[in-house]
């Protein structure tokens, strides 16, 4: 999968945690999960079960501290793809 | 502070097993429809009752109330029961979601039972047993802490003022409403969101199976296994559903134009003790009859002016005891003796859940001058008819002008709640 294709996909599994949707319409990398796009920190967690979910991968705690902003999600969900 | 405010319920919301939304619930109760039908996984594990009063809840009905996070994290049949319930009764009220707005002066009392023990509690047991605790996410705690009704509803309410969770057992939801009623009335709250849930499955049924207390002679005849107050009553049928109501100030109700259900005249809870006949599972009649008599006297009516009494009555060979302690407490003449129906009839038990669903029925009944008839009834317990007369029992519904309902549910822990509803006239 490329980049973008991943980049289109994940907005769809992190939609339901965004309460203003309209943040979702400009989603560049430097976007924060957090900080720019208002998801409760809790959520993150689910957000993170939801792509292993969804790509058959497994995130460690020290990968799901590194994803902070849209594009190190990103970053993250291709290099695991690549070990499984 | 300021005492004795008078307290109106002016929102109603129900997910029950006969009916789901306030309108198909007057529906059902008015047309005596059961919502007690078989389900097969209790069969498979070997429950001896395999029949239940399980609420069907619609995606579409979900999504009208739900916000779409809620609808998508949501899987404890409890917490939706509850959420829904709750969401319901607000908007009900006429009352709107703000996510900007805090309220100080809101609370919200939404008790429990055993949420734990919800149907959806077990793929999250097998996934710890199997050494996967990291999926089980966030929702897990929040959905089974017995508060979780509360705070989720509280998310999208902003209420700042108490915001708690009862639990006593089957007279949880009685006892919501009365706490509720009381912080409006003494002044520390204008406006309280008051109700109660249980969840489903083999888990929760199983248990009380276990006890031998539930009906197991109606797996092939489900609708006919809640036949409360009858000389064949063998056991309460398991149900699970949820009720909420919106308490008002009077003052604030009228100032907004609310639509009045009802008043709220008195209340009281009280306990056994689990002592003088009373235990885990029985009751002290002598405390059953105090609660009763304590909340007639906080209403200030006299007991022949009461239209019906909405019981607790389960259908198991404790009605007749619960009627006794009623013409114990009421103690008047016979042909004064108000009428008697029992919401179990149609839905069984919705254990902690059914004070509310319950109450929500009487303030249904109330607004709409009818007594839902007892479903089931083909001969009346031979130590009722020695205390009441039959015609106090209806087996169909009565289209009546009701003024004062007495409510009570009891449950285990030798607990006790009365609630007396008026029809309000300014």
């Amino acid at each position: 999968m490329t980049k973008d294709e991943i980049k289109a996909e994940i907005k769809g599994v992190i939609e339901p945690y965004v309460m203003q949707k309209e943040l979702l319409d400009n989603l560049s990398d430097e976007i924060q999960l957090i900080g720019d796009l208002k998801i409760n920190s809790a959520h993150v967690v689910d957000i993170v079960l939801d792509i292993e979910e969804k790509y058959d991968i497994t995130i460690d705690d020290e990968s799901i501290n590194k994803m902070n902003t849209i594009g190190e999600a990103i970053e993250v969900i291709l290099e695991k793809m690549k070990k499984d | 502070m300021s005492l004795n405010k008078r307290v109106v319920i002016t929102g109603l919301g129900v997910v029950a097993p006969n009916a789901t939304g306030k309108e198909a619930f007057e529906h059902a109760l008015r047309g005596m429809k059961s919502g007690i039908t078989r389900i097969p996984t209790l069969a498979e594990h070997n429950l001896g009752c395999q029949i239940a009063g399980e609420p069907e809840v619609s995606e579409e009905y979900k999504l009208s109330l739900l916000p779409q996070l809620l609808n998508k994290m949501l899987d404890n049949h409890g917490v939706i029961y509850g959420c829904l319930s709750g969401l319901e009764a607000w908007k009900d009220a006429g009352l709107t979601l703000d996510y900007d707005k805090f309220d100080p002066e809101l609370g919200i009392i939404y008790g429990g039972g055993a949420l734990s023990m919800d149907e959806s509690i077990g793929p999250r047991f097998d996934l710890v047993n199997a050494g996967q605790v990291k999926k089980l996410g966030t929702k897990t705690i929040t959905q089974s802490m017995n508060s979780g009704v509360s705070a989720y509803l509280n998310g999208m309410l902003g209420a700042g003022n108490r915001v708690m969770s009862n639990s006593s057992a089957c007279s949880t939801g009685t006892e919501a409403a009365i706490m509720g009623y009381e912080l409006i009335k003494s002044g520390k709250a204008k406006r309280m969101l008051c109700g109660s849930s249980e969840g489903k499955g083999k888990y929760i049924w199983g248990a009380f199976d276990s006890m031998r207390v539930l009906c197991r002679d109606s797996n092939d005849n489900p609708t006919f296994g809640s036949r409360p107050m009858s000389s064949t009553s063998s056991g309460f049928v398991p149900g699970a559903g949820g009720g909420a109501l919106v308490l008002e100030e009077l003052d604030t109700a009228l100032a907004r134009g609310a639509r009045i259900y009802a008043e709220i005249l008195g209340g009281d809870v009280n306990s056994g003790g689990q002592r003088m006949g009373g235990s885990m599972t029985a009751p002290n009649s002598t405390a059953v009859q105090a609660c009763i008599k304590n909340a007639i006297k906080e209403a200030g009516v006299t007991p022949e002016s009461i239209d019906l009494i909405s019981g607790h009555l389960t259908s198991t060979m404790a009605d007749p005891i619960e009627l006794n302690n009623w013409v114990e407490a009421l103690n008047v003449k016979t042909a004064d003796f108000p009428l008697v129906n029992a919401t179990k009839s149609m839905i069984g038990h919705c254990i902690a859940g059914a004070g509310s669903i319950e109450l929500v029925g009487c303030a249904l009944q109330m607004h709409g001058n009818f007594v839902h008839g007892n479903l089931n009834i083909e001969e009346l317990h031979p130590e009722i008819l020695k205390i009441i007369p039959t015609e106090k029992i209806p087996t169909a519904t009565v289209e009546t002008n009701l003024n004062i309902i007495a409510k009570a549910n009891f449950g285990f822990g030798d607990v006790n709640s009365c609630i007396i509803l008026r029809k309000f006239s300014s």
